[in-house]
């Protein structure tokens, strides 16, 4: 049978961001798909040990983002009201308030709660299903030099460090090959 | 009510993308080839999402059930 790969590459180091690779990597392996995900520059904190424990959704430079209270914030009585006169007001949380010291911390925290409330999986929940379902985890060797970041400050079950000739090799072997840049 | 019997059920009420078909993938892999695996799912995109697993796995999906906003699906294992 001919063989299938998908390869994503995963540069990104926010909560929101961490999510696209993680999820079509698990389903793609979960379709009978060979699947790696190469972590690159910030999307090396998806599979850092400390790092990946304060992966942030940020509301500055990113004007599409919803006023978001979690739905079980919106049935509390009185704080449920407030959040309900807000997102009248505001159809996302303005870009000034970026610059409110503490208020990256609370977008993040209304964000997971938000997708607790809808049944999401989070983070790590979504790599040890990707481990389970075979997809290789690849950290990009010159960026973790960059950043300073060992191996072992990295989670368990990685593939060895690897480079763009490691991926590039690794998806034209496949007769299929694919590729999504995160 | 589904004219297919099960001979085992999985519930994924509350979970969403891509839970129900992760968990799909592993509960099918516990039954023989054959065998009808039940799935429960809340989530209104594992309509579109169940039958393309299946296609792509070749397992079959015999029926689809939809009710009380539940979405209930029969797939048979392949052979």
């Amino acid at each position: 049978m001919a063989t299938e790969r998908l390869a994503i590459i995963a540069s990104k180091g926010t909560l929101d961001w961490a999510y696209p690779p993680l999820i079509l990597g698990s389903t793609a392996a979960s379709l009978g798909i060979e699947t790696a995900i190469f972590f690159t520059f910030y999307g090396l904190n998806i599979i850092h040990k400390e790092k990946m424990k304060q992966l942030k959704v940020a509301p500055v430079g990113n004007p599409g983002m919803p006023m978001a209270f979690p739905p079980s914030v919106k049935k509390t009585p009185v704080a449920g009201q407030l959040a309900g006169l807000m997102e009248a007001i505001f159809p996302g949380p303005p870009q000034l308030m970026g610059v409110i010291p503490g208020m990256t911390d609370f977008m993040t925290a209304m964000m997971k709660k938000t997708m607790k409330d809808h049944g999401v999986a989070t983070v790590e929940e979504l790599l040890e299903l990707c481990k389970d379902a075979d997809v290789k985890l690849i950290p990009c060797q010159m960026t973790m030099e960059l950043f300073g970041y060992k191996y072992e400050d990295l989670i368990d079950g990685l593939e060895p460090p690897g480079g763009a000739a490691t991926f590039i090799n690794y998806v034209l072997e496949a007769d299929k090959p694919m590729i999504i840049f995160v | 009510m589904a004219s297919v019997t099960a001979d085992k059920t999985l519930d994924t009420s509350g979970l969403n993308c891509p839970l129900p078909v992760l968990k799909t993938k592993k509960a099918l892999e516990e039954l023989q080839p054959g065998q009808v695996l039940e799935v429960i799912s809340t989530d209104p995109g594992s309509k579109a999402d169940i039958p393309a697993f299946c296609q792509r796995t070749g397992h079959e999906l015999l029926e689809t059930v939809e009710e009380g906003g539940k979405y209930i699906y029969y797939i048979k294992k392949k052979g």
